[in-house]
């Protein structure tokens, strides 16, 4: 394991903002902390980093136990949400930051930095700085400057969070390529459910301060824990006292086995998918069909219809309120 | 027209406060040419009074350069019980009369008081002497790096030093190459503020230096001296120079302002 995190407790003042956490991270692996703003996810990662210390509990990272160790000394990559650039530095300096404080060789700084802005697709800002970047670019350089220590694993804050919607999701897909290029394991944080399936092969589910849920994406997502995961990872809809994904939901014109009878109350095109607005039992829900099914069924407000969940769908019951 | 009516006021009250007084004490100085202007300079007196006032700026500087950064760098990165009272005390100088911190630092520090007593039997005399203008200086010149570095030390944050942390930097080697290079225009202005502050300052030095002429001089007192002698010639060639320093803070100011 690259990092075990065991029963840490974190309070600020009398708020409890850790909750016996304790997760494993795989060496080589791209791990999300996933959950709702507020819910630890940052103080977290501080604890990991050494920039916060746990009130109890243990943080090893390679095996070594660093609880005690100040950030200095755990050889950690971070990247800050808001890239955290030397401001005063040029984007060479800044990379080279870490290992002209290990004292290495001129030129070895030199190759090795120059390397790194390849990497990222900086090397002709070498000698730019930081304000002369976009977002995007700045960001990359804080990747490479935590790249360039050779961290034992690089920790990511909210790493696009501040960046507009475009340049966030080439990022994300260039982070997921780097990671398959460099290997180094890497936690990063996010609050976007997307983000985490798309980039990452762990997800870990974070919410007030406690682990919901560890898992692949698909796992998390096709078998979540509780409501609270299966919400928070995709659309639910409920239907008979069942949280279920809206496209897990069959319709058909006539009674069907297993079928529940539905009043359909709108239809809404939203380019290839359709949404069909539904009431079932006096209760409102929807389900996600394709435009062609739409057609086919000829869809209108007023239609009485049946529904069930596809099979093989997976729902959560939900406590009788 | 009320727009009119208030510029001229505005002018008129610079005018007569400010304008005409500092131009007066030039014209005084420079009537005669430049000859008695350097002849009144270089006299030993106002020679010993430059370097006794320099002597004293300078220590009170690097003294309130080191207290300004630290106490900045406590403020705005630390929490600790009195930082409240502490925040309060540093502006305490501003509103206390320097005449009153003379005082003050007498009974303390005076032949006769229990600290400075002390003192003296270890062969250090503090009042009517350098230290005791250095300890005035640095008093009444305590606020201006603190409150100078302040805002822009919480305007930086603290991302980029947790940053140099991570990458193995030591604190002393994050403040050098991350604190200091991200504070230095708000430092170089709070030192040049606090230079000029030292430089003029009058009522505090006069009361621990006991005026004495070629000792415990400064160029304020020098002036004030020279003028109850009826040396005006003295008097005006030290205030120009005094003015003319001052002058040059400003610009410096001026310089480093929008940078920082
Ligand atoms: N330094 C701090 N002092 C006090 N409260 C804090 C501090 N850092 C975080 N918190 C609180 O801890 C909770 C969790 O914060 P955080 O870990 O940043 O959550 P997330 O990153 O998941 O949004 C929040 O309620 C936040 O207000
Ligand atoms: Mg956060």
């Amino acid at each position: 394991m690259a990092i075990e995190v065991r029963d840490v407790n974190k309070s600020f003042g009398t708020t409890p903002v850790l909750r016996d956490v304790s997760i494993d991270v795989k060496s080589g692996s791209l791990t999300a902390l996933l959950g709702p703003s507020g819910g630890g996810k940052s103080t977290l990662l501080r604890v990991i980093a050494g920039l916060e210390q746990p009130d109890t509990g243990t943080v090893r990272i390679s095996g070594v136990d660093a609880t005690r160790l100040s950030p200095q000394r755990r050889n950690v990559g971070f990247v800050f949400q808001h890239y955290a650039a030397f401001k005063h530095l040029t984007v060479f300096r800044n990379v080279a930051f870490g290992l002209e404080i290990r004292k290495r060789p001129k030129d070895e700084i030199r190759k090795r930095v120059m390397e790194l802005l390849e990497l990222v697709h900086l090397e002709q800002m070498a000698d730019r700085y930081p304000s002369q970047l976009s977002g995007g670019q700045r960001q990359r350089m804080a990747l490479a400057r935590a790249l360039a220590v050779e961290p034992e694993v690089l920790l990511l804050d909210e790493p696009f969070g501040a960046l507009d919607a475009q340049v966030r999701k080439e990022l994300r897909t260039w982070l997921r390529r780097l990671h398959d290029e460099v290997h180094v394991t890497t936690v990063f944080v996010t609050h976007d459910q997307e983000e985490a399936i798309e980039v990452a092969d762990t997800i870990v589910v974070l919410a007030d301060g406690e682990v919901k849920q560890v898992g692949s994406p698909a796992e998390v997502y096709d078998n979540p824990a509780d409501p609270f995961v299966m919400r928070f990872l995709g659309p639910v809809t409920e239907i008979g006292g069942n949280l279920v994904r809206p496209h897990d939901i069959e319709i058909s014109a006539g009674p069907v086995e297993g079928g529940t009878a539905a009043t359909v109350s709108r239809v809404v095109r939203l380019g290839f998918e359709v949404r069909v607005e539904l009431t079932v039992e006096g209760r409102d829900a929807w389900v996600q069909v394709t435009r062609g099914f739409a057609e086919q069924l000829a869809l209108t407000p007023g239609d009485v219809v049946n529904v069930r969940p596809a099979p093989g769908a997976r729902s959560l019951t939900l406590a009788a309120v | 027209m009320a727009k009119h009516g208030l510029r001229v006021i505005a002018i008129a009250y610079l005018f007569f406060l400010l304008v005409l007084p500092v131009g007066l004490i030039v014209w005084r100085t420079f009537g005669d040419g430049l000859g008695p202007f350097v002849e009144a300079l270089t006299s030993a007196s106002a020679v010993h009074a430059f370097q006794v006032t320099l002597t004293v700026a300078l220590w009170a500087v690097a003294a309130n350069t080191v207290f300004g950064i630290g106490t900045a760098i406590l403020l705005v990165r630390h929490n600790f019980p009195g930082k409240r009272l502490l925040n309060a005390l540093i502006d305490l100088p501003m509103a206390v009369s320097p005449v009153v911190v003379g005082l003050a630092l007498i009974l303390v520090y005076g032949k006769f008081a229990p600290v400075g007593g002390l003192l003296e039997s270890w062969g250090v005399q503090v009042i009517f002497s350098t230290p005791g203008m250095v300890l005035a200086t640095v008093f009444v010149a305590l606020p201006l790096v603190v409150r100078a570095v302040v805002p822009v030390l919480e305007e930086l944050g603290d991302e980029q030093e947790q940053a140099a942390h991570t990458l193995g930097a030591s604190r002393l080697q994050t403040f050098l190459r991350i604190t200091l290079p991200g504070i230095r225009w708000a430092l170089a202005y709070g030192v040049v503020l606090c230079l000029a502050r030292s430089l003029g300052e009058y009522g505090a030095v006069a009361v621990v230096s006991g005026r004495l002429v070629d000792q415990t001089q400064t160029l304020t007192l020098f002036v004030e001296e020279r003028f109850q002698n009826f040396d005006q010639p003295a008097a005006f060639a030290a205030a120009t120079a005094l003015a003319l320093i001052a002058v040059i803070t400003l610009l410096l100011t001026k310089f480093l302002r929008p940078k920082g």
